[in-house]
């Protein structure tokens, strides 16, 4: 079965966003960008999917500028079959990547997607189910265990919830979205860097598939948030379980 | 019928959640803007208590109420579909709702971006304000950013942060309640099983007062130390990812960008270094204490009471004071 990867250009994880002088957007210019982590996440499942046989192909697919090509290797070098490079604003909505991968989907004949389940840019949290409602298909959200069964027509999946843990089963085709603890992500070795570069990228454009991205929502102002007022060191559990109390109030 | 503004509840089929009174009233900041009811969903399994609960909200103006067990476990595939067959006109489902809403739990992300796609609605996630009846604001960047955006859909689509709204008190109301007969089962999935702890710890989205652990507590059984000084001023138990990571402690304990978000009015976060990740979840906290031997740590950035120990001689000591 082939599998489709989307992924996303992000800021690096370990670089903090800051706000545009005029309140217009976060600086990205000369800032580390990176695969998203959950992104990461979702390949190296699928990675380890092929290892066991039950997926034969993997596609990475990115929709955005020119740039996020460079997310396309990292994958590809980590270990997908071929990349799909969809043009497209890279502000553009979940819904409207949702739409393009769900074309993308029956064109490759995939029998399931595997995203993250959020980018650590916008926060959004929405592409994977999205898709997943357009192509009619069940979905698993906040996956952190997936198992087939042996003839990979259904997959059980341990999901994240806010009470705990919850285990749920599909028939394929689906859609699962990557949490956390699904897999710690390996690191592409050199001699796969540079074999990467020879793996097939295509390019496509949101016009090509008919997919309309006017963005539905417009963004207004970013603003930095409330900064805190600074706070003071104490110098003993005394003191501070007094100031709880007498200060604070909160005691 | 004129349209209104749909809540979709998040319940354990015994009780409405704080997350779902706090989606509540960013409803009724909508409701204040432009007069449309507010309709609550309840959808679940053996969940009358549910809706007789949601009734007596009085910013709830009406109960759609359906109980079937396809509902049960809030599966999103059966609850969209639902939610899609409150709908007759999808083309003009402004007719309908002008808004729909869900607290930003993990039921809530679930399902309502579901709902969107079907609708051919975009969604605004997590939104901390309400400006108008299209203007909302919501972190973006872990909340190292707030975002101000405005919504050109017909139907407005969003997910509430439960620590930026108040809960509505379950008081004073007495909405109809529309029982729903028929409802839709997909079947594209299936429920096999649910780990909940079962605990008699006080839930974290709604605790006045968290004590969360980090990866300085070395180990599940330290966590006990905290767990004693939550036992002596009613708080909850939380724990960073990387404590989580680390087995010390459940899932359901991590507070963060991708696990909960708090606002109590006391955090104290001990042997917890203070990630980008970790701040998200709970850096809206009134009074934030840290605990931690490195005077380095970035938790110290937003503190207003730091102490600089080890935390398995302050952690003792503060019981022992409190």
């Amino acid at each position: 079965m082939k599998v489709l990867v989307p992924v996303k250009r992000v800021i690096d994880a370990n670089v903090k966003a800051r706000v545009k002088a005029d309140n217009s957007d976060v600086e990205l210019n000369n800032v580390k960008m990176a695969l998203n982590p959950f992104c990461e996440i979702a390949v190296e499942e699928a990675i380890r999917l092929k290892e066991q046989g039950i997926v034969e192909e993997i596609i990475v697919v990115s929709v955005g500028e020119q740039s996020c090509q460079e997310q396309l290797r990292t994958a590809l070098a980590l270990g997908a079959d071929r990349a799909i490079h969809v043009q497209a604003a890279a502000t553009t909505e979940p819904l409207a990547i949702a739409k393009i991968l769900n074309i993308l989907m029956t064109k490759e004949d995939c029998k399931l997607a595997i995203l993250g389940k959020q980018s650590i840019d916008a926060d959004n949290n929405q592409t994977g189910q999205m898709l997943a409602a357009l192509a009619n298909m069940p979905q698993a959200t906040f996956a952190s265990k997936i198992t087939f069964n042996e003839s990979a027509t259904q997959v059980n999946v341990t999901r994240e919830i806010d009470g705990g843990l919850q285990t749920i089963a599909m028939d394929l085709p689906c859609v699962i979205t990557a949490d956390l603890r699904l897999n710690e992500p390996r690191f592409a070795s050199l001699p796969n860097i540079m074999k990467a570069k020879r793996k097939p990228l295509e390019k496509l454009t949101s016009e090509e598939l008919g997919v309309d991205v006017t963005p539905r929502t417009t963004l207004l102002s970013v603003t930095p948030p409330a900064q805190r007022e600074p706070g003071i060191i104490v110098n003993s559990v005394d003191e501070l379980v007094s100031k709880l109390k007498f200060e604070a109030g909160v005691l | 019928m004129s349209h209104s503004i749909l809540v979709v509840a998040d319940h354990d089929n015994t009780q409405l959640n704080s997350a779902t009174l706090s989606t509540l009233q960013a409803a009724a900041q909508i409701k204040a803007l432009t007069g449309s009811p507010i309709s609550l969903l309840i959808a679940g399994f053996n969940c009358s208590a549910v809706s007789e609960a949601g009734s007596k909200i009085s910013e709830v103006d009406h109960i759609i109420y359906a109980d079937n067990s396809v509902l049960n476990h809030h599966l999103a595939e059966n609850i969209a579909a639902l939610v899609l067959d409150l709908v007759p006109d999808k083309a003009n489902a402004e007719q309908t709702f002008s808004h729909i809403l869900a607290p930003a739990t993990t039921t809530g992300k679930n399902i309502l971006p579901r709902v969107a796609a079907l609708l051919d609605c975009s969604q605004i996630s997590e939104i901390i304000a309400v400006q108008s009846q299209d203007i909302f604001v919501r972190p973006i960047y872990a909340g190292n950013a707030l975002a101000k955006v405005q919504s050109n859909d017909k139907v407005k689509v969003m997910s509430v942060r439960a620590s930026a709204f108040e809960a509505v008190n379950i008081t004073g109301g007495c909405a109809t309640i529309n029982t729903l007969q028929t409802v839709t089962d997909t079947a594209q999935v299936r429920f096999i099983s649910e780990d909940n702890k079962v605990s008699d710890r006080i839930e974290l989205s709604s605790a006045s007062a968290i004590i969360s652990g980090g990866r300085g507590m070395q180990n599940s059984e330290n966590f006990a130390m905290l767990e004693r000084v939550a036992d002596k001023i009613g708080a909850a138990v939380g724990a960073s990812r990387a404590a989580v990571d680390a087995g010390f402690v459940c899932n359901d304990m991590q507070v963060g960008q991708t696990g909960k978000i708090v606002a109590p009015d006391l955090y104290i976060a001990v042997g917890i270094s203070g990630a980008i990740q970790h701040l998200a979840g709970m850096k809206d906290s009134k009074v934030i204490v840290a605990i931690n031997k490195d005077e380095e740590a970035p938790i110290f950035g937003v503190a207003d009471y730091g102490l600089v120990a080890d935390l398995f001689e302050a952690v003792p000591q503060l019981e022992q004071q409190l």
